[in-house]
């Protein structure tokens, strides 16, 4: 297909065409098109329809604030909806479909919403689904979720890749317009570290769409040369196809980089970077962004800001129809005809809403003064406007200009408000600027391009200077002058016809009228009654002329009537940008043991604890299920030797001259006096009272504490000694670093644990009983004069030991121990044995220790020493934690022994209802013994301690089960404990 | 935001971890007649301000200090930071 509506000059490359597909039609465009441009050029009005009353819609704007052309871009996994067709970059074999609709684009079924109208205004969806209640779910919200919504999501895994980044600099400058480049030009040239950062593939800002000239040049390319200077410098880094999307604390600017956008495909690179830029100060050159005019039916297709055909005719060579009219408010309006006329595009007419002389002559073009366009037709394009006058003018381009508005989103980031100026009837940035930073050129309000070229120039200088550079002695590039008038002219009145306000959520005058008269006062509930400037596009072009509509009907001032916050970010940030690489397993990356990988050889099954992955059992042919592989490990281990990486334990190595003091603080029991050599359990509370963490500590040396805490909490109890070190205790001489990552660790449990040590032990190291007793530790050497420590604690309740060597000895230390097990018939065993065999012994875990529970509650109310103080002393004595009922850890097994138990379970007495005010306490956790041959629990129950062969059901309402349970000692398995001492 | 460390320079705020009001190092004195007292008001009661606020940072991805940093609640001006250890020392907390 011909590009119908191609004209000549513009910023592209004719020598490069590019093939796209639109709605599954074949276009050409050039190599410096978007796909806006482009589309216009083959005379593609219609692209998209409207989100309520599915409205066609054409191309509205010509930049990031358009509302319209919405499209789904790419295909497949890449496809991305709701993308501006104004912003993207046409790339070869580039496809896109348009949104909004059912059947195709031209005959939407959905169409029919829009006779309904009358009935969808404000607040139709608060009024008419109320009633019956049920229908809510079931009828309501399915419908409307169908009904809602724009482009739809591929539902496949994203396959771009995207990256985050952080950069530093002395001044940021947002935006590459003329003010954005004499800002970087002088700062620059003063030496000052700067950043330039453009959401345009294209530097120069309006410039491109202008006629500008600049230092005597044409305006376009004086900036492109600026550029090309600019990339010459060391100082400066520039930064196209770069959204600035937020203004956040202490000179922090978030950016989106689009660094693959605009090619066919990613290559394997990043498609967009989300930077994080630490500037000392930055400049605001945003520019403006035009705003509409509210008329009847003002949202045909062909109806577009006049600055956005000026974009289209002067930028792209391309031009939005044969005979344009131009509706205006203000002298700029003026500008789109002289340039339509210069680029040989007829002009039907110009409507000026001042009823002032014309400002030129345009050749052929009826002139109309002190009047507006009332209503239009054509309904998939424009094809007549009706003027308040009564004349009737064809034209298939209407390009509305209603003033400029600054764009003053960044200066709100940190709760600033815009303040009103009278002069160009708009907002320009408050008092309350985010630290260090200035807002220059139209985005300050400067509409003029000498005022604004000049100020910016000035401006940033002055803030290098402020940081200490030597401000360059150049001169500011000279523009001539432009003055522009306008007059506040927001809607015509006499318009009976729909006249559209906010064209992404079909919000019109009337919806905006209608919702003051039913109460909303205030701007805030305006925008949620109706969901004005709620859309992907924020509201960009329509939030003024909102505030316009809402101070006519309250009589007040637009200042008065406020304005709404902005927040960031200023342009949709995607998902996928914000997730950087932190995707799937690489949100929460796990740590593997130094036994990973000959777990992984023998049959492991793995199992997240607290960022690792730790064996859960070992599965070996034959077995059924993991309960086979689980009770075995269990067995195997109790009557010969089982072998267990514990690396994953938090380690904590403290030494100073007050390790013991410090010790004796933070644990429920003395710590001072445990003898160098041995190795003793310790409690920690929080500061209520509550038991937080419990672990060994042993004493390698007078002055030498090695801790160790549960797996999950490592981080958290290292976090706190640290607190209790610097803010607590700070003249306590101790120090202490976590060494969790640089020792790995096995336990070796079974009554042949020693046997097998005893094979790898270096000699003369005595592992006897009377050499190396219950609870000792030592520093020793294993296989040969690998450094070691060895701890004679239990959690199995087995004779067993725990032996560390330098982690990067780990994987050889676990393949040594298996070796040397093999004649006792060694078992590794996982995390599951581990708990069963705990449970048997009665040991509390993290189930206990949920944060709920005391010492008292845990059975180790005698932990908390009387002689001394400890963090969580003092509030752990309120007399409700004291209560003589308190829930006391006990162990429960089931009556019928064939009867499994089930963790969460809560207990009442056997003749009352099971009701939460009969509630006794609960079931913590649970495990088959393989030993006893039945099913058993550790739990809390009321006064438990004191009811041994008590009989109550364990009742658990969740899986409709209950069993009946007698009260028992939680130590299932060698109560006295001589196996563990032997 | 950005955490002005006394002995690193300017760290981004992403490197800490946040506690909460500098009280918290004002630990009562155990062996006082209304410990219970005190110790529940230091557990259980904070300030709240809207505006000036001194907390307590923990530079958990750096060299482990906890900082006293002054900081407004409203527009995220830091005016001070200072090492906890020192403030602690200050505030008597050794004896």
């Amino acid at each position: 297909m011909k590009q119908i509506r191609r004209i000549a000059g513009g910023f592209i490359d004719r020598k490069t065409p590019l093939s796209f597909e639109f709605n599954g039609r074949r276009f050409e465009g050039y190599q410096g098109d978007t796909l806006a441009s482009a589309l216009i050029a083959n005379g593609q009005t219609l692209v998209g329809r409207s989100f309520k009353y599915h409205r066609p819609r054409g191309i509205f704007s010509a930049g990031s604030e358009e509302p319209n052309a919405l499209v789904e871009l790419r295909k497949g996994a890449f496809q991305e909806p709701n993308t501006r067709a104004t912003t993207v970059e046409l790339f070869d074999q580039l496809s896109a479909k348009s949104q909004n609709h059912r059947g195709s684009l031209e005959f939407d079924l959905m169409a029919f919403t829009d006779y309904l109208s009358p009935f969808l205004s404000a607040g139709f969806y608060y009024k008419t689904f109320m009633w019956p209640k049920f229908a809510w779910e079931k009828l309501y919200e399915p419908a409307i979720r169908a009904a809602a919504g724009l482009g739809s999501l591929s539902l496949e895994d994203d396959p771009d890749i995207y990256d985050k980044g952080f950069l530093h600099c002395d001044l940021l400058v947002i935006g590459a317009g003329p003010s954005g480049l004499a800002a970087a030009r002088a700062a620059a040239f003063s030496g000052a570290q700067v950043i330039l950062a453009d959401e345009d593939f294209r530097a120069g800002g309006r410039l491109n769409s202008e006629t500008f000239e600049v230092d005597g040049k044409k305006g376009a390319d004086w900036a492109q040369a600026l550029w090309q200077e600019l990339a010459s410098l060391p100082n400066v880094r520039l930064m196209s196809r770069t959204t600035i999307y937020g203004a956040y604390d202490h000179g922090i600017y978030g950016a989106l980089e689009r660094r693959t956008d605009h090619l066919p495909h990613s290559g394997g690179k990043p498609r967009q970077i989300l930077w994080r830029i630490y500037s000392k100060r930055a400049v605001l050159a945003a520019g403006a962004t035009e705003r509409p005019i509210a008329f009847g039916n003002n949202d045909r297709p062909g109806i577009m800001l006049a600055g956005a055909v000026r974009s289209y005719v002067n930028r792209f060579a391309a031009t939005p129809g044969e005979r344009i009219s131009i509706f205006t408010n203000n002298d700029d309006g003026w500008r789109t005809a002289r340039d339509l006329s210069a680029q040989g595009v007829s002009v039907a007419a110009v409507i000026d809403s001042r009823d002032i002389a014309p400002l030129t002559d345009i050749p052929h073009a009826k002139i109309v003064m002190g009047a507006g366009v009332m209503d239009t037709s054509g309904r998939k394009a424009l094809k007549e406007i009706t003027l308040t006058t009564g004349q009737r003018i064809t034209t298939d381009c209407l390009a509305v200009s209603g003033g400029w508005n600054p764009n003053v989103h960044l200066t709100c980031h940190q709760r600033g408000r815009p303040s009103w100026a009278e002069d160009i009837n708009a907002f320009v940035p408050g008092k309350h600027l985010p630290p260090g930073m200035q807002v220059v050129g139209a985005a300050q309000g400067d509409l003029t391009l000498s005022q604004a070229i000049s100020g910016a120039h000035q401006k940033a200088k002055e803030m290098v200077k402020d940081l200490g550079f030597t401000a360059t002695r150049k001169a500011a590039p000279k523009a001539s002058d432009e003055a522009s008038t306008g007059a506040a002219f927001w809607h015509v009145g006499a318009s009976k016809a729909r006249a559209w306000i906010d064209l992404q959520n079909d919000v019109t005058v009337k919806d905006i009228r209608q919702s003051y008269q039913e109460g909303f006062r205030s701007v805030e509930h305006l925008k949620r009654y109706t969901t004005l400037g709620m859309a992907t596009d924020q509201g960009k072009t329509s939030n003024i002329p909102a505030l316009a509509i809402m101070a006519e009907c309250t009589g007040k001032t637009i200042p008065e009537t406020g304005t709404t916050i902005f927040r960031p970010p200023y342009t949709p940030v995607p998902m996928g940008a914000l997730a950087g690489r932190a995707r799937g397993k690489d949100f929460r990356p796990y740590r593997l043991t130094p036994s990973h990988r000959w777990a992984a050889e023998n049959g492991a099954t793995f199992v997240e604890t607290g960022n690792w992955l730790r064996a859960q059992w070992y599965a070996r042919p034959g077995e059924k299920g993991w309960r086979d592989s689980v009770d075995r490990e269990v067995e195997m281990t109790r009557a010969s030797v089982g072998i267990c990486d514990v690396t994953t334990l938090g380690k904590i190595d403290i030494q100073g001259k007050d390790a013991a003091l410090f010790l004796n603080q933070v644990y429920t029991n003395a710590f001072l006096k445990l003898p160098v050599g041995k190795v003793r359990y310790g409690l920690m509370l929080r500061e209520d009272g509550i038991a937080y963490d419990d672990g060994t500590t042993a004493r390698l040396g007078e002055n030498h504490f090695v801790m160790t805490t549960t797996t999950a909490n490592a981080v958290l109890v290292f976090r706190r000694l640290e607190f209790a070190r610097q803010c607590l205790w700070p003249e306590l001489d101790v120090h202490m670093i976590s060494s969790t990552d640089a020792w790995a660790q096995f336990a070796v449990a079974g009554p042949n644990s020693r046997a097998l040590l005893q094979k790898l032990v270096d000699k003369p190291f005595d592992l006897s009983n009377e050499g190396f007793g219950f609870m000792a530790c030592a520093e020793t050497t294993v296989c040969g004069g690998t450094p070691t420590r060895l701890f004679r604690i239990s959690f199995s309740g087995e004779l067993a030991f725990e032996i560390a060597v330098p982690a990067r000895f780990g994987t050889a230390m676990m393949d040594c121990l298996m070796q040397a097990g093999q004649e006792f018939d060694a078992v590794p065993y996982g995390t599951e044995a581990l708990g069963v065999m705990r449970i048997e012994k009665g040991h509390a875990a993290g189930n206990e220790l949920n944060g709920q529970t005391s010492a008292l509650n845990l059975g180790l109310g005698g932990f908390v020493s009387a002689k001394k103080d400890c963090i969580g002393k003092t509030l752990s004595q309120r007399p409700e934690m004291n209560r003589e009922d308190a829930i006391r850890l006990v162990g429960f097994k089931p009556v019928d022994q064939s009867q499994a138990l089930s963790a969460g379970a809560h207990f009442i007495a056997l003749n009352d209802t099971a009701t939460m005010a009969n509630d006794q306490g609960w079931m913590s956790s649970v495990a088959y013994s393989p030993v006893l041959g039945h099913s058993i629990g550790l739990g809390f129950i009321k006064a438990g301690h004191e009811r041994m062969g008590e009989v109550v059901r364990a009742v658990n309402p969740a899986q409709n089960k209950e069993v009946q349970v007698e009260i028992v000692s939680p130590h299932f398995y060698d109560p006295d404990g001589g196996r563990q001492r032997g | 935001m950005i955490i002005n460390h006394p002995l690193l320079g300017p760290r981004d705020a992403a490197e800490f971890v946040y506690l909460g009001d500098a009280s918290l190092i004002d630990r009562p004195d155990p062996n006082a007649e209304d410990a219970a007292d005190r110790f529940f008001e230091y557990g259980y009661l904070r300030d709240n301000p809207a505006g000036m606020h001194e907390e307590l940072w923990y530079h958990e991805q750096g060299d482990r200090s906890w900082l006293v940093v002054t900081r407004d609640t409203l527009t995220h001006d830091i005016t001070a930071v200072r090492l906890a250890r020192d403030a602690a020392k200050e505030r008597g907390r050794s004896k």
